[in-house]
């Protein structure tokens, strides 16, 4: 009988390329580092991650032209989909680990750690965000998560003799697990609820069971679980506290990748279940989105101002802005007309590159500036900088302003696209608690400015200590501040871009 | 008068093009920096004069427009364009930052400092010359960070809380701008199905619902109230004032605070004439509060740059109450107030800041009998005290005056009390000379030094300025007044306020008709 013959479903290798790519990178730096010990040089482990970061990236952009050409298409037994939000994102990550490869060159010399693994586990981390990013199966997003989390928490640990590193890493780990569960136990609510894990499917089902709606409790218990899973990987309030911890402990080019790539997978994530999977729903979630917002933005801005860590500032501060990007998730998903872009996520895909870059080059600048034992991260550390290092305050003001929404900066145009997205749908609350909620937030990046500029270094402090700017790190921040300047200016190619990857968004 | 030179854009490029050269020359050679800094902003004022000589007198529309599509995702473009309400700003900006640059020493850093200044002036002057929604906000925000900086790096003791104050204060009210800006696009879509930042096509086309326009005039009227600043949002003026450096003190009273009034009216009347003309007793109260705190507290001062901080809050409490008197006298007399108060308050702080640089304190009780020691200095003073004042004969009794006969007409109690803050001004301005420079000199005043020709110099076209506006101010109103009558056209089309108008439109220097007030109709 032919027809018990186990049929796989067919698999579109091209499609999945940029994945194979990280993968393939990934096990090659792993495997050759371990195999063939220190013969290489220890810049090449840096320059394979960005190649292969590099390539996938690259093959996005062909990838790109196939789905402008042919529209959304869903791959491997629609467990995995390639649309142009999926595309966008992968790219997003790739620049992370571009970036955080440059950054961490130079910190493992300074630091005498080696190794091969941190590169390694960037892409693996990596591999998991782009599976986020394009799952098409709540189980699929799961393994996805699994893949990025477990491989920061050993990035988060990685830095052997700081004592911080490792708190850090088994905290995130400890609570990182619990909401793992808390996802894990939605899907299955939502599987009980609905008949299916495949986000096709849900959305399917609750369109035609709107009229019957005898599960609601099972779905929205299950709703509820995803979101706090989720919620804990973006750092949305009230399930932020392992931010602050877990970013001023993990080495300083970590944190920059955690607070990048993990949180840009882990919004895609959000998007693709709550707006995309669950959109006939839309009335239940999008209120306790709606408060998630308010709490994250206010707790996130006002906790902020008052840390004296620069690390644990910018960790409130990134939880802050991951309000922002909510009060974009918040507006999407409502347009009526289903072939027009949702400004609501184009805003969010805008902002997760935007911030991406900005909080990679911040945390290149700080990494830096920590100097010999990643230890000096105090606002006193970066007294007097401005002097030591004109070009080094100059690029870090620059990003703290764009970070405060200052305009010629990509950080404006971010928060531009997000707030006219909430206007356009007339949240105009949300609109508003969100700019004075970066209004509190500018206080914090100008405390770090007055420190650069304002005070000068106390002679024999950490801060009178010469500040290194090896090249590679140069080169990160140097790019990541064109990025945000050219973005600043002449936003109009990444609009573009943003517009038509929701526009191919597969629904 | 459209010649081919893009002259608006030159404006805002050269300032900032001059503040990249200063900020790349090497920081070994500062004579070098201060040249090419002068050079620029000299270069800048010539051109301001140039747009000021080729202006078409009684023109109501926008002049010298330029429009290119900028972000056109977002229906955004580089559309500047400039009328009678903003031409003499824009040349007030660009005369007073060379004046600035010459009156006053950073001491320490010049190669930043003049960096900062040149995009001020970049910032400052686009603001005044969007006519674009989205770019006058670019503008508006981006003149933070310089004066930021200004304040933090080159100020007094209290700088650094001085400057933070500033910016979030500023920042708070541009938040509400911003959400109303996208609110007023997305609205105006929504009515005429096009997306559009364009200050002017908004304004011809817009027609929001009562309500909808009422909140969407508050969101702006919040910005622009700290800016200007309006009583009780005043409360970082002061600091601001006494802690920044000279020239900040100079550009931040010349030109900063008039975006705020300038806003006012472009983008609270002239946008939304029904909802200023329903804010109209609140925003009229709170100018004449304004004008009498703003006296009171200043009487009390004993930081004589504080003193001159506060007089600004009274000064431009007259501005908006002319402003929202919305006569075409009160407004023309509230657009060249604002040009007065930039150059009497300008020429006020430029000379405490040299008070101040000579005897290193600015408390009125540490000075004492300068006019014996230093005559000119004193005289000098004088005349920028006078026309800060309003004494018939120099320009700040000109703006007074109009602001005072025009809002008679259509709200006369508030300006019977506004009236006593004339009296007050020369109260506490005359007070304040009297103990500085009346007396003998004591010891540590003896050897107070007489103003110098470089000095004397920067304070020529200052004093050139107060007296020929106020003996000759027709060519003024001749530019401004058009295009105020254009807003008040606007509004009495849109609402059903009525501006009673002056029989004959004749302005003689300073021979108001006081004749007209035949209707006080109260909106």
């Amino acid at each position: 009988m032919l027809a018990q013959q186990f049929q796989g479903p067919s698999v579109d290798w091209w499609s999945l390329s940029p994945l194979l790519v990280l993968l393939g990178g990934g096990m090659v730096i792993l495997l050759g580092g371990a195999l063939t010990g220190r013969l290489w040089p220890k810049g090449l482990y840096a320059a394979a991650a960005a190649t292969t970061a590099g390539a996938a990236a690259v093959l996005c952009f062909f990838l790109w032209d196939d789905v402008i050409d042919e529209g959304a298409q869903r791959l491997v037994g629609d467990a995995l989909v390639l649309d142009g939000f999926g595309l966008f994102v992968t790219v997003v990550v790739c620049v992370a680990v571009i970036l955080a490869s440059l950054l961490t060159d130079d910190y493992l010399r300074r630091e005498s750690l080696d190794g091969p693994e941190v590169y390694g586990l960037y892409l693996m981390a990596a591999i998991g965000g782009v599976v986020m990013a394009v799952a098409h199966d709540l189980l699929v997003l799961f393994i996805g998560l699994e893949a990025l989390s477990i491989a920061l928490y050993v990035l988060a640990a990685s830095h052997r003799r700081r004592i911080e590193s490792q708190e850090s890493g088994l905290k995130y780990f400890v609570l990182g697990g619990f909401s793992s569960a808390f996802f894990l136990y939605g899907i299955a609510l939502v599987y009980g609820a609905t008949g299916s894990t495949n986000l096709g499917r849900i959305a399917t089902f609750l369109d035609d069971s709107v009229a019957v709606g005898n599960n609601d409790a099972l779905l929205l218990a299950g709703v509820a679980l995803l979101l706090v899973g989720l919620g804990f990987k973006v750092a949305a309030v009230p399930f932020h506290t392992w931010a602050p911890d877990v970013y001023q402990g993990a080495p300083t080019p970590v944190t920059g990748f955690m607070a990048s790539a993990a949180k840009a997978a882990a919004f895609a994530a959000v998007l693709r279940v709550i707006v995309i999977g669950l959109e006939a729903r839309q009335d239940d979630w999008r209120p306790v989105v709606w408060a998630l917002a308010v709490l994250t933005l206010l707790v996130g801005s006002v906790m902020a101002v008052v840390q004296t860590d620069v690390k644990r500032m910018l960790a409130f501060s990134s939880v802050s802005h991951a309000g922002f990007i909510l009060v974009g998730v918040e507006a999407a998903g409502r347009g009526g007309d289903p072939t027009a872009a949702d400004p609501g996520i184009s805003g969010v895909l805008v902002y997760l590159i935007a911030y991406a870059v900005l909080v990679l080059g911040t945390f290149g600048v700080i990494s830096v500036v920590s100097r010999k034992g990643d230890g000096a991260t105090d606002l006193t550390a970066f007294q007097g900088l401005a002097r030591q290092r004109p070009a080094l305050a100059l690029a870090l003001t620059l990003f703290l302003l764009a970070q405060a929404g200052v305009p010629l900066t990509s950080g404006f145009i971010a928060k531009f696209g997000v707030i006219s997205a909430a206007v356009d749908v007339h949240s105009y609350a949300l609109a508003l608690v969100a700019m004075l909620a970066a209004v509190i937030a500018a206080f914090l990046y100008l405390r770090v400015i007055v420190s650069m500029y304002l005070t000068d270094a106390e002679p024999g402090s950490p801060a009178a200590e010469p500040v290194r700017v090896p090249m590679s790190t140069g080169v990160a921040i140097g790019l990541s501040a064109t990025f945000t300047l050219v973005v600043g200016f002449v936003p109009g190619w990444l609009l573009d871009l943003a517009r038509d990857a929701a526009q191919r968004t597969l629904g | 008068m459209h010649s081919s030179f893009p002259i608006l854009t030159a404006l805002i490029v050269t300032p900032a093009a001059g503040a990249l050269l200063v900020a790349l020359l090497p920081k070994g050679r500062p004579e070098l920096v201060k040249l090419a800094g002068l050079l620029t902003s000299l270069a800048v004022a010539a051109m301001s004069v140039w747009l000021l000589a080729s202006f078409e007198t009684g023109e109501a529309g926008y002049q010298f427009t330029s429009q290119h599509p900028w972000i056109e995702q977002w229906g955004i473009s580089w559309n500047l364009g400039v009328d009678g309400i903003s031409l003499f700003l824009v040349v007030l900006t660009g005369l007073i930052f060379p004046i600035a640059v010459l009156g006053s020493d950073p001491h320490h850093d010049e190669k930043p400092y003049l960096a900062w200044l040149l995009l001020l002036q970049a910032g400052v002057m686009g603001s005044f010359l969007s006519l674009d929604l989205f770019l006058f906000f670019v503008f508006f925000e981006i003149v933070l960070v310089p004066m930021y900086f200004l304040i933090g790096g080159w100020g007094y003791d209290q700088r650094i809380y001085a400057a933070t104050k500033f910016f979030l204060f500023t920042m708070a009210g541009s938040a509400f701008m911003l959400v109303g800006i996208l609110a007023t696009v997305f609205i105006h879509r929504a009515n005429t199905g096009v997306t559009t930042f364009d200050v002017v096509e908004l304004t011809q086309t817009a027609d929001f619902a009562t309500s909808t326009g009422r909140w969407l005039f508050l969101s702006f009227a919040v910005a622009f109230a700290v800016k200007v600043p309006v009583f009780p949002l005043h409360t970082w003026l002061p600091d601001a004032h006494t802690q920044a450096p000279t020239a900040g003190s100079v550009i931040l009273a010349g030109v900063l605070l008039k975006l705020g009034t300038y806003g006012l009216i472009r983008f609270g009347v002239e946008l939304f004439p029904e909802a200023a003309v329903w804010s109209r007793p609140v925003l009229l109260t709170l100018g004449v509060v304004g004008i009498v705190y703003g006296a009171v507290v200043a009487t009390m001062q004993t930081d004589l740059k504080r003193l001159v901080a506060y007089s600004s809050v009274a000064h431009l409490g007259f501005i908006v109450l002319g402003t929202f008197a919305i006569t075409s006298q009160s407004l023309s007399g509230g657009v060249l107030q604002m040009v007065n108060h930039g150059v009497s308050t300008g020429g006020l702080f430029l000379m405490v800041g040299m008070i101040s640089e000579r005897r290193h304190t600015r408390e009125i009780a540490a000075l004492k009998g300068l006019q014996k020691v230093a005559p000119v200095f004193a005289a000098a003073f004088t005349v920028i005290m006078l026309s800060s004042i309003g004494l018939p004969g120099l320009n700040g009794f000109v703006g007074e005056f109009l602001i005072l006969i025009g809002a008679f007409l259509t709200a006369r109690w508030w300006t019977v009390v506004a009236a006593v803050g004339v009296i007050l001004a020369a109260l506490y301005l005359l007070w304040a000379y009297q103990r500085v420079f009346h007396g003998e000199p004591d010891e540590e005043n003896r050897s107070f030094p007489e103003l110098t020709w470089r000095e004397g110099l920067v304070l020529l076209p200052v004093i050139a300025a107060i007296g020929f506006c106020g003996v000759y101010p027709k060519p003024m109103l001749d530019r401004i007044e058009p295009s105020v009558d254009r807003v008040v056209a606007l509004v009495e089309e849109r609402t059903d306020f009525e501006s009673p108008r002056p029989v004959a439109a004749e302005h003689g220097d300073t021979s108001g008709d006081e004749s007209h007030g035949d209707s006080e109709g109260e909106g």
